[in-house]
């Protein structure tokens, strides 16, 4: 009705910035309620708020200003299971990550082989966060920040090697950290893993030992590396790189795909009933 | 008149056609003589000036263990016994270590680190702490990944490990600064543990960990 007035009324430039007012107030109608359903899911800049006691931040440039508040440890953590798996492609944006020769690009096959890691872990009934889900690169805090900021969740980093016999995986956990506390009893943000290296350690295990049975030659248990992604992430964590972008063809990789997806959900399906219980004094066990 | 002068242009260009023919292949040869010898990069020009100064022929040679892949294919390290007249001073001497290790093995499949990659510095603090600066080769053309950066990190702590007893700790610099990471994930911002007294210590008094040198970061136990 609006728009036949339009047509009799005004002549032809006045007619085009009406139909394109007309087009955005319509989009806008439509697309604000979707895109405020998807905020807190699909946005590692904000995350949401947390109940668990997250680390401190320190200052430092690299680190994000949306970190979470700092929490006294001291304060109980809330008694709840594994609901939550963070999942995190890594890479992305002008980082590629490793590159193949034949132009295989990691931060390209990790974000599709999230998808199907995403798709058997809501099979066995977790919700899944993303740290990313298009071709963007948050920072390393970014990340930690996205998972610190869940509760009852593990965090699960995907990598594809440059090097390596192809056809194989493995899964690294954090090296040791120094365990201390600030004298306010808060765990340091640069150091937000220490209290979960031995739940990471038995979550490494467990999904090496479901990867091991299906790629051959791959190693029967969990190894240490100083991974920086994992170091500022307070919650169980891995790192799970297979090999390698030195494949000849892309199918060689596509084809470990369905096996990895259904390793990482079995392992962490197998590590639910370990997941800890948090004690009254911020203490894990 | 003019017929002559066309045929005196004519034999000319003629006889210049000939003489290129001739040179031709001599040419020819030249340039793929001066293709076989490679343009020698800065990297490698100062590895060179940098290996001369640390490398002293008279002093006393000695068995050096050097941890290079092994052939396994799986990221583990062999240990390669090589003559090296080594200094008696440790800081020297982990100079002269790692510059060995950079050079390579005989078999460059078995490299663990890029040949573009130099040693440029290496300090020894006194509670046993090793600094080490490389240039930006050891960043930018290791590759990418978990298993490679971690190989290539283990290859320099056991290397030094194994020749130079006093070093407890290794922090790495990249052309002397403090990095995040290797090559997009290991932490270099702590310091990692090359003498399993160093992880005892660090065990029983935490404080002992070696700050990073830009924010209070923890070391690291790789």
């Amino acid at each position: 009705m609006l728009l036949d007035v339009a047509n009799r009324v005004v002549n032809q430039p006045f007619r085009i910035l009406l139909y394109s007012c007309s087009f955005a107030l319509f989009t806008t109608v439509l697309g604000l309620p979707a895109a405020l359903s998807v905020l807190p899911q699909a946005t590692s800049q904000s995350p949401p708020a947390s109940s668990a006691a997250p680390p401190i931040p320190q200052q430092n440039s690299s680190q994000p200003s949306a970190a979470p508040p700092a929490t006294p440890s001291a304060q109980p953590f809330p008694r709840t299971g594994l609901n939550t798996v963070v999942l995190d492609p890594a890479h992305g944006g002008t980082d590629t990550g490793a590159r193949g020769t034949g132009g295989l690009r990691e931060s390209e096959i990790v974000l599709q082989f999230a998808a199907q890691v995403r798709r058997a872990l809501e099979a066995q009934g977790f919700q899944v966060v993303q740290t990313r889900l298009a071709n963007e690169n948050p920072s390393f805090d970014d990340r930690s920040a996205l998972a610190n900021a869940q509760t009852g969740a593990v965090f699960v980093t995907l990598h594809v090697s440059s090097t390596g016999v192809p056809g194989t995986a493995r899964v690294y956990v954090n090296s040791d950290l120094p365990t201390g506390r600030e004298p306010n009893g808060l765990i340091p943000w640069d150091r937000a893993q220490a209290p979960f290296l031995g739940l990471s350690h038995k979550l490494g295990d467990i999904v090496q030992g479901n990867l091991a049975q299906r790629f051959k030659g791959s190693p029967d248990s969990a190894q240490a590396s100083a991974i920086r992604q994992l170091r500022t992430t307070a919650a169980p964590a891995i790192a799970v790189e297979i090999s390698s972008v030195a494949v000849d063809t892309r199918e060689e990789l596509d084809r470990m795909a369905p096996g990895l997806a259904d390793a990482i959900a079995r392992g962490i399906t197998a590590f639910r009933p370990s997941y800890v219980i948090a004690t009254t004094s911020g203490e894990l066990r | 008149m003019n017929s002559r002068w066309l045929r005196l242009i004519l034999g000319g260009l003629f006889g210049a056609v000939i003489i290129a023919a001739l040179y031709f292949p001599i040419l020819k040869r030249r340039v793929k003589q001066t293709a076989k010898i490679e343009p020698q990069t800065e990297e490698q020009a100062r590895r060179e000036l940098t290996q001369s100064l640390t490398t002293n022929p008279t002093e006393p040679r000695v068995k050096a263990k050097l941890f290079w892949a092994s052939n396994a294919e799986d990221g583990s390290l062999a240990a390669v016994s090589v003559d090296l007249p080594l200094s008696p001073d440790p800081a020297l001497r982990a100079k002269q270590v790692l510059n060995t290790l950079l050079a390579g093995p005989v078999d460059p499949e078995q490299r663990t680190l890029p040949p573009d990659a130099v040693l440029l510095a290496f300090y020894l603090l006194p509670d046993g702490t090793g600094i080490a600066d490389f240039s930006e080769g050891l960043a930018s053309s290791i590759p990418s990944g978990i298993e490679s950066e971690q190989t290539a990190v283990d290859s320099i702590t056991k290397t030094l490990a194994a020749n130079v007893p006093q070093i407890m700790r290794l922090k790495i610099l990249i052309h002397g600064q403090e990095v995040e990471t290797l090559a997009g994930h290991l932490d270099l911002t702590g310091s990692f543990v090359v003498s399993p007294r160093a992880a005892q210590i660090s065990k029983s008094e935490p404080s002992n960990w070696l700050p990073s040198l830009r924010n209070s970061s923890p070391a690291l136990t790789p």
